[in-house]
């Protein structure tokens, strides 16, 4: 009959992780960039922490889950991450002979502990298991040493950390070179800067955002169809193409371009947006704040008109409404129908531009 | 199998020694720190089953306390040192001999 060496739990245990911890070693010395090691020594600490747990220590498990791989490590990235994730350590040999010279050392070391902890291993036989039961479990026996035993030590240990959190705090601030300068102060040099050169003291004109662009990048437009200074922030300004502002009035025209078509056909320009906004005034209408007062021009000349609207005009209009998706925004910025009668009976011509004040 | 405990730790041990004595790079060199002091917890961990008292527990649940307090600290002081010299590298500390 042949003994079948007995394989327990543990050793499968233990081979398994002592592989994954050693590849995770290596790992962490050869990689040259700095979070590749993090991650190598996640692994090596995870190994470990199931090697504890295998080993009788199941508090001791939690805690190097909890505070190496989770805060240790964690600090260990977020510093990788603010001193240049993108640095590489050089590869080359700055001392001469000195990878020679750490090989020897370790080999030297290496040699020296296995022949001290190995003989260490000759004396005892004992099983943690047994002291584990014989104080009700092993976070109990560990609690019963850490308030009897080893209580100074404790008591040093809260020190410590609150020394450290301190020194933490201290080491990491950065040095003031200058002065704060407080909220008063600031808009005391806003207001000079008005009194002097001019500048404005208030806060910066919005971004445009039109029916069409929800994009912060989308510029503001003056009346006159220029770009708004400022309406766009610098950082903005240099990574994204800003709108272009013809492209923006561009569906402005083509409206006004299909209302004249209509009013050539069938009425003036002016009668036609009178009959237009005689039904907004019935129908207490809601306009957008962007541009789709200009498309309901020939929403609502095409209904009075018995469906002969031309082809330029979109065949659903209340569709084209309903696509741009802008809820209706309630009239409450002064805006009435009579202001812009009268402004559009002035100059026919130049509806879209007026349009455009009150819009943007 | 104590025997195979102290070797893993051993061998992690001294893998840590020679990243620490081999490397440039001031975080690295501290992950090799690190990973000592996990060898020598391992060490205690399999010792404490080996002669079956929970002291060795307690002296790695110690080691990582003030592993953690350490971190904290030698990290604080690599950001540091990292703003003035714009370096991680411990070549460039040649120039505190002045």
């Amino acid at each position: 009959m042949i003994l079948i060496p007995m394989i327990s739990g543990t050793a499968v245990t233990f081979w398994i992780c002592a592989v994954l911890a050693i590849l995770g070693a290596v790992g962490l010395v050869t990689f040259t960039k700095p979070v590749y090691s993090a991650l190598c020594l996640a692994l090596v600490m995870v190994s470990l922490a199931v090697i504890y747990a295998s080993l009788g220590a199941p508090f001791l498990f939690a805690v190097q889950i909890i505070v190496y791989t989770g805060a240790v490590l964690m600090l260990f990235l977020f510093v990788v991450m603010l001193v240049g994730v993108d640095t590489h350590d050089s590869i080359r040999e700055t001392l001469r002979g000195h990878r020679v010279a750490v090989a020897l050392a370790g080999i030297g070391v290496l040699a020296l502990l296995v022949l001290a902890v190995v003989q260490g291993v000759a004396g005892g036989s004992g099983n943690v298991a047994q002291a584990n039961d014989a104080a009700g479990g092993n976070v109990q026996g560990l609690a019963g040493l850490i308030f009897s035993r080893y209580v100074i030590a404790f008591e040093a240990t809260a020190a410590l950390l609150i020394t450290a959190a301190v020194a933490a705090m201290v080491l990491a601030h950065p040095e003031q070179l200058r002065r704060k300068i407080g909220q008063t102060e600031r808009a005391a040099k806003r207001l000079e800067a008005y009194a002097e050169s001019g500048v404005h003291p208030g806060p910066q004109p919005n971004s445009g955002v039109f029916a069409r662009h929800n994009s912060i990048a989308t510029p503001a437009l003056l009346p006159d169809g220029t770009i708004a200074a400022g309406s766009v922030s610098p950082v903005l300004a240099q990574r994204v193409v800003v709108g272009d502002p013809e492209e923006l009035w561009a569906p402005h025209d083509e409206v006004l371009a299909a209302i004249e078509a209509d009013g050539d056909d069938e009425e003036t320009a002016e009668g036609l947006i009178e009959s237009d906004l005689a039904i907004e005034d019935a129908q207490i209408e809601v306009l957008d704040e962007s541009s789709t007062p200009d498309e309901s021009v020939p929403d609502d000349s095409a209904a009075d008109q018995g469906e002969d609207s031309p082809a330029s005009v979109e065949p659903e209009p209340t569709a084209v409404q309903v696509a741009h998706g802008d809820p209706p925004i309630t009239v409450d910025d002064g805006y009435t129908p009579a202001d812009d009668l009268d402004d559009e009976s002035d100059e026919p011509k130049k509806t879209t531009g007026k349009k455009g004040k009150h819009n943007d | 199998m104590t025997e195979l405990y102290a070797v893993l730790a051993v061998i992690l041990f001294t893998i840590g020694l020679v990243g620490f004595l081999v490397r440039r790079n001031a975080l690295v060199i501290f992950m090799c720190v690190e990973l000592m002091l996990n060898a020598a917890n391992l060490l205690f961990v399999a010792f404490s089953d080996h002669y079956g008292i929970l002291d060795g527990q307690m002296a790695a649940f110690f080691v990582m306390v003030v592993a953690a307090a350490e971190v904290v600290i030698g990290l604080s002081i690599i950001v540091m040192i990292f703003r003035s010299r714009r370096s991680t590298s411990v070549d460039n500390e040649t120039v505190l001999k002045g």
